[in-house]
């Protein structure tokens, strides 16, 4: 009796998670006057209307290089910088750990419309609106202590005695955390990146706040302004959508593990 | 060597390796809040430059307080936390029992519930506000054939239906978060006391709340923390969906303090009011560590 309610309760769930992706991608393939029709399950036209105008008309690539740019080069920075500082945390005498710790998470969980006015008359002094950099030290806020964080609590979990044996043989430390400490991280090194990427991807408010025009409009602020005051223009909004969930795809198809490990250790307790 | 002169010797290098990421942080994160608590205690308005920037003590909380926009953004965030988090938490370990028990398609179920929350908040905001949608919506159409909802019905004219597509937005985003939180939970019971039980002839009910959920309260416990935490800094879905709408009867704290300090230029009220969410924030977090903190050690011990 058991399992055929358990089953369908599964299927009503992943049908629920999946129904509205589905629901987008037939959409952003069905002519803009069958989109006001009664809905099918299964389309009958096929067009690629929607993304020739996308592409065409308004230029999608340019805040899909802005936002590739700007996760790409936020990641690139926070990435060495948490790991040196996670591996200090992890492994060395740091005195007030547990305090460091604390300020780290709290600052990743900062709300981010609590420090967007400041940052923008920062920026603005700087002359750095509607910049890469002007976004990329904004990311940095949330990604850096996010990164010390996940990192802290990977490196955490790996054995001393390797890197011991190596200071035994004569390794300095750096030298036995490079050589032998790194390539051990590199799976909790790869899933921080992944989630790094990904909060950058998705990020909106600071991008909202401090891009000024379409040549730095990241993807989601691009495709959140297609609309008019009077009309939204579904077809290509959707098939804008389609577009913006593309990079997180291909991160989920192919390195689903890694996040899930990154999530978890996320949560653990530091 | 002794352990003390070691640590000794490591602690410059510590201090080196740790000092590029703490800058990072002091710069562009605790100076950032800092400057925000100093403009909530001046008047300024971008504006009015040649106002300059007076001191002007407590004035824009004491504004605040008496100003019902800002005190029905902050029961809306409150109540939108409130309404949310119950939801996911429930569907969330419900997901986790399905993804844990799947013996096949492991991946592509771990898949098809990490999407919806890898893709950005705006997109998961457009892709409900279009279900929503009076003209195109399947949900509005589906809700309307089965009589749910009248001919015509708009959901985002009404001010308390509008909050319905934000929810369900909401929830539909983060369940998969909460379902991978408490799968690592699952993971860590021993298949062995389930097995145990049902020999002495417990249900599958009776199996669920004296072993299953025990085991799995501390990361319901994380989980709800994480996702109140979210909940009460909501901004993506209310901006896009329904911009605040009608009027302002879905405009959340964040909303209107983006809205008076990005669009009204009013950086001291602005700050005021965004320092509203930051205490609204720790005020939880503090509670929740204080309260249940205790209910973790001991489940642990």
């Amino acid at each position: 009796m058991r399992r055929p309610v358990a089953v369908a309760g599964s299927a009503v769930l992943l049908t629920g998670l999946a129904l509205p992706l589905y629901w987008m991608l037939v959409a952003s393939f069905t002519p803009e006057a069958e989109l006001f029709e009664a809905p099918r399950l299964i389309p009958s036209t096929l067009s690629l209307a929607h993304y020739r105008a996308l592409f065409d008309a308004r230029d999608f690539w340019i805040p899909i290089r802005n936002s590739l740019v700007v996760a790409g080069a936020t990641t690139a920075v926070a990435l060495p910088v948490a790991t040196a500082c996670a591996y200090a945390i992890a492994r060395l005498p740091v005195p007030g750990r547990g305090v460091l710790l604390s300020v780290i998470l709290a600052v990743s969980m900062f709300p981010q419309i609590s420090i967007v006015g400041p940052l923008y008359l920062i920026l603005r002094a700087l002359r750095l609106l509607n910049t890469y950099p002007g976004l990329v030290l904004p990311y940095l806020t949330f990604s850096t202590p996010l990164a010390v964080w996940l990192l802290t609590a990977f490196i955490r979990r790996l054995p001393r005695d390797l890197e011991q044996a190596a200071m035994m043989d004569g390794a300095s430390r750096l030298r036995a955390a490079w050589d032998v400490l790194l390539p051990l991280a590199a799976p909790g090194i790869a899933s921080t990146a992944i989630l790094t990427f990904l909060y950058c991807w998705n990020e909106f408010l600071f991008a909202l706040s401090f891009t000024l025009g379409p040549e730095r409009y990241t993807v989601p602020v691009s495709v959140m302004l297609f609309r008019s005051r009077y009309r939204i223009p579904w077809g290509e909004v959707l098939a804008a959508t389609v577009v913006a969930s593309i990079p997180v795809v291909i991160l989920v198809l192919t390195c689903q593990r890694r996040i899930v490990a990154g999530l978890s250790a996320g949560a653990s307790k530091g | 060597m002794t352990n003390a002169a070691h640590d000794r010797r490591d602690l410059p290098l510590a201090v080196l390796l740790m000092l590029p990421a703490l800058c990072l942080v002091l710069v562009v994160g605790l100076v950032p809040m800092a400057m925000t608590v100093w403009e909530a205690l001046h008047g300024r308005d971008l504006r009015l430059p040649w106002l300059g920037r007076p001191f002007v003590g407590l004035a824009n909380f004491v504004e605040a307080a008496g100003d019902s926009r800002f005190v029905d953004a902050l029961g809306h965030t409150v109540a939108f936390a409130l309404a949310s988090v119950p939801i996911e938490i429930a569907l969330g370990a419900a997901l986790a029992l399905v993804m844990h028990a799947a013996v096949r398609a492991r991946g592509a179920i771990r898949a098809a519930a990490l999407l919806p929350w890898t893709i950005p908040t705006v997109v998961a905001a457009l892709i409900w506000r279009f279900l929503f949608d009076a003209q195109t919506g399947v949900l509005t159409r589906l809700l309307q054939s089965t009589g749910i909802t009248s001919a015509g019905f708009d959901w985002f004219v009404h001010p308390l239906a509008a909050w319905v597509p934000i929810v369900a937005a909401d929830v539909w985003k983060t369940t998969p978060f909460v379902a991978i939180l408490m799968l690592a939970g699952l993971q860590t019971i021993d298949p062995s006391l389930d097995d145990a039980a049902r020999m002495d002839g417990a249900g599958p009910l009776r199996r669920f709340f004296t072993i299953t959920l025990p085991l799995l309260w501390p990361s319901i416990v994380v989980a709800t923390a994480f996702r109140v935490l979210d909940a009460l800094r909501l901004f993506d879905l209310a901006y896009v969906m329904t911009g605040g709408g009608p009027g302002t009867s879905t405009e959340p704290l964040s909303l209107y303090a983006f809205a008076a300090l990005m669009q009204r230029l009013r950086f001291g009220y602005g700050a005021a009011l965004s320092i509203t969410v930051f205490v609204l924030t720790f005020a939880f977090a503090l509670i929740w560590i204080r309260s249940m903190g205790r209910t973790l050690a001991g489940e642990r011990s």
